[in-house]
């Protein structure tokens, strides 16, 4: 075995490249997955609409947004999920989807369950979120949580985040229509979401 | 940001990154299987009724991890343009001619070795708009899923000896000069078929996944 670097790697990661503005030659409708929870999925029923903007603003066309979420007992269909929780088989916790003309998608899924952070304290209901664009040259990795989810108050995660930048990680019901969830992403600027270092 | 590529000025996020700790949310990802390519979806000089026009290559290399394991069964999806530098995509303007035979795009499962091989033609170099007379060298784009969330890589691969590559800001945002190597694939005398094509070696690495996180800690 090669001996390991500094870094404590073996080898070290291929670098990031934008993914340019032409991925859906190949990501494209064809197999892009709206569906996160088939309709037979158990929970809570959610319709997100997620929209990207930039820094001046202006949505964010062509972009892919992936997202990666547990099923409704906080459990994920992965195999490094060892937890004594079953798999929802209509659930398979994954979507993607390209921003349209403007910068919005859509997803139909479920409420997420809460799965254990750090030292087993429970997390809030929150979905994992990668949104890949032109101009954009590393993995650009974020979460949504529920807005008044008062399981949001003890989230592990959402505690590293300063208190003034919780709210750009919240998705917000949309009036009149129950069930229905907003949340917008701003990648730079005033209004710049919460990104991670995964 | 990387002020070179002038579109990272207003897309780029300029706030430090939250430093977060892995969870299972991070370890665990999407998996694929057989069921999500098809059989021609590795060739793409067989996607049409005719050839496509060009120099016929192969890409092929393996997936490992940052500890040197192979990743099985990892999706790779790639892009590319054709062999006039032009992609059959809609907002694609570049005035050279689009070819019948050539959609460009293709995807594949790494075998239990962590191997992949995609076989189509040597996309040509393009023209656009960043800055007077910018040219990207030629290149394929590829995105992996690797084994979990937090090892998603989108990268693209280089030929070597590409006289551009020194003058293209989105290849010299990689930092290190040995980052920008590793994007660079190798020409290989023994990929190559002999009378039929060219062969070239992309070996990729994804990131491990950390010491599964906080178990027997609690
Ligand atoms: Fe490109």
């Amino acid at each position: 075995m090669r001996a390991k670097s500094k870094t404590g790697r073996v080898l070290e990661p291929t670098p990031w490249c934008t993914v340019g503005p032409y991925f859906s030659v190949t990501v494209n409708d064809s197999n892009s997955v709206r569906a996160i929870a088939a309709p037979d999925a158990k929970g809570e029923r959610v319709k997100l609409i997620c929209a990207v903007f930039d820094r001046d603003g202006k949505p964010v066309t062509d972009t892919l947004v992936e997202i990666w979420q547990a099923n409704a007992d906080g459990k994920y269909n992965h195999p490094a999920d060892r937890q004594e929780k079953s798999i929802d088989s209509p659930f398979r916790g994954f979507g993607r989807q390209i921003t349209d003309e403007n910068g919005a998608c859509e997803f139909e899924t479920i409420m997420p369950g809460r799965v254990p952070g750090p030292r087993g304290a429970l997390q809030a209901p929150h979905l994992e979120v990668g949104v890949f664009t032109r101009g954009v040259l590393k993995l650009l990795a974020t979460r949504i949580y529920f807005s008044g989810d008062a399981a949001n108050a003890e989230c592990p995660v959402l505690a590293l985040v300063p208190k003034t930048r919780r709210a750009t990680l919240m998705a917000l019901p949309v009036a009149g229509q129950p069930g229905t969830w907003r949340h917008e992403i701003h990648l730079s600027g005033p209004k710049e979401t919460v990104f991670f270092d995964v | 940001m990387y002020p070179p590529y002038r579109l990272t000025l207003t897309r780029a996020p300029r706030k430090p990154l939250i430093v977060l700790p892995h969870t299972l949310s991070e370890v665990t990802g999407p998996v694929f299987g057989h069921g999500d390519i098809r059989e021609a979806d590795n060739d793409l000089t067989r996607q049409h009724e005719g050839e496509p026009i060009g120099e016929r290559i192969t890409v092929s290399g393996k997936v490992l991890d940052d500890n040197g394991r192979p990743v099985p069964n990892t999706l790779i999806e790639v892009w590319q343009c054709n062999s006039a530098g032009r992609y059959r995509h809609r907002i694609d303007q570049h005035h050279a001619p689009l070819d019948p035979n050539f959609s460009g795009g293709g995807r594949t499962l790494t075998d239990a070795q962590g191997n992949y091989r995609f076989v189509t033609i040597k996309p040509g170099p393009y023209p656009w708009e960043n800055h007077p007379n910018a040219w990207r060298p030629a290149h394929i784009h590829f995105s992996l899923y690797g084994t979990a969330f937090a090892t998603r890589l989108v990268t693209q691969m280089y030929f070597p000896g590409d006289p551009l590559l020194p003058f293209c800001p989105i290849f010299n945002s990689i930092p290190d000069p040995k980052g920008r190597e590793r994007v660079i694939s190798k020409f290989e005398l023994n990929r190559t078929e002999p009378g039929w094509s060219l062969g070239f070696r992309f070996d990729i690495v994804v990131r491990g996944r950390e010491a599964t996180p906080f178990e027997g800690k609690k």
